[in-house]
């Protein structure tokens, strides 16, 4: 079956099997930032956004894609640049496996919370496990990077 | 591992019935707890393009669509106001935001799994379902029938006079359920309680006693049994546990 979606801000169309997940179809179009983790949606590597909502690109059907809006990493650019060199500055990368879903949600939340408070961040990354740390740089990653926003829309 | 050889979003309910009425066709949800499954589906019916997907408040309660996300249900102002957060409370320990967003309720409710805390909370907010052919079926009767091949459509959550509770015990914050409890404090003092994970599916029962009493009651009328999360000793003292907290919430007077 063929489907035709938006990807990253370009309308695409790929042709794929029922049962495709849209976790392998983004791959296969490119977006490799998009990792297979656990495959049984507890690890929130495969974090995709669908129409701006963020979801596990591992049980989500590509078929289900069809005439949506699907944004990987490789679509928030500079926004995941910007986060990604404050995870870098508190060591919080690690390995690195987890964190293109872990930058997906952490920017989702922000989105949704544009200034939440430690117990809300908590909650909503509960859904992205890291293997490597024990999530406090990446806490402290988002607090500076929620410190230095704020300092930055102060200044004007 | 799992197979689907067509992939079909019907255009009305009546032509998902009747392709559901074929042994290897599946009405897909979320799809988190069928793609664990070493299944292959024959016709996979998706019910996306049916406007299933909203929550319609009136005077009389909530219709929530089955193709509704979890994390809809989990911030929806009009279903946490009226409901003392019991809903938010229930839904935010489930793995993570996005399987939440992936996660449907029509997956959730017409699993009627053991572990469910979306099944807990409903049972004790005296909800209905909406079957395409079976018509409106109160949830604690839908809860003990055989899976059927009908259309779970919507949850209908009536408004009563009542406060709410829901608390559950998780060996980590983010894993399945050792027990869940879902309470209502009705008008005239009466309680409704749900207790799930027993590992069993949830049960609805509507103890008679003063309130100092329903911990032992609950504990006492509620099964429990053994599985890795947990003891039936260890559930039954759980229940107690829960069920004072509850009435300990709840006695600070319903609404």
């Amino acid at each position: 079956m063929n489907i035709t979606f938006t990807l990253n801000n370009k309308a695409v169309s790929a042709d794929i099997a029922p049962d495709t997940l849209l976790l392998d179809l983004v791959r296969r179009l490119g977006c490799k930032s998009v990792k297979r983790g656990c495959g049984t949606g507890n690890c929130g590597l495969c974090t995709v956004y669908l129409d701006g909502t963020p979801v596990l690109s591992c049980a989500t059907l590509a078929a289900r894609a069809q005439g949506r809006s699907v944004t990987t990493l490789e679509g928030l650019q500079s926004e995941a640049a910007e986060f990604g060199a404050f995870l870098a500055d508190q060591g919080a990368e690690q390995c690195g496996f987890c964190n293109s879903g872990f930058i997906m949600n952490t920017l989702a939340l922000l989105r949704e919370n544009p200034d939440p408070d430690e117990e809300e961040i908590r909650e909503y990354l509960a859904g992205n496990l890291c293997r490597c740390s024990g999530y406090e740089g990446q806490l402290r990653a988002i607090q500076s990077f929620l410190a230095w926003k704020k300092a930055k829309e102060a200044g004007g | 591992m799992i197979t689907i050889r067509e992939y079909v979003r019907p255009a009305s309910l009546e032509e998902a019935w009747a392709l559901n009425q074929k042994r290897t066709s599946r009405v897909i949800g979320g799809m988190l707890w069928l793609k664990m499954q070493n299944t292959a589906v024959g016709t996979a019916i998706d019910l996306s393009g049916l406007g299933l997907d909203t929550i319609g408040e009136t005077p009389e309660g909530f219709a929530v669509g089955a193709m509704t996300s979890l994390r809809a249900l989990e911030t929806h102002a009009g279903l946490n106001e009226y409901t003392d957060g019991a809903v938010r409370e229930a839904l935010r320990r489930i793995v993570g935001v996005q399987f939440r967003a992936t996660a449907t309720l029509g997956g959730s409710v017409y699993g009627r799994f053991g572990f469910s805390d979306v099944l807990t909370l409903l049972l004790a907010l005296n909800a209905s379902v909406e079957l395409y052919k079976g018509g409106i079926v109160p949830l604690a009767r839908f809860a003990e029938m055989p899976y059927d091949r009908d259309i779970l459509v919507r949850v209908h959550i009536p408004r009563e006079n009542a406060a709410f509770f829901y608390q559950s015990v998780r060996p980590t914050k983010t894993d399945f359920p050792a027990l869940t409890c879902a309470a209502a404090r009705l008008a005239d003092g009466a309680y409704r309680f749900a207790v799930g994970a027993r590992p069993g599916k949830a049960v609805v029962l509507a103890p008679q006693g003063a309130p100092g009493a329903l911990p032992e009651i609950v504990s006492a009328q509620v099964a429990t049994g053994s599985n890795l999360r947990g003891s039936a000793e260890y559930r039954k003292h759980l229940i107690r546990v829960l069920v004072r907290r509850a009435v300990d919430t709840l006695e600070g007077g319903a609404k």
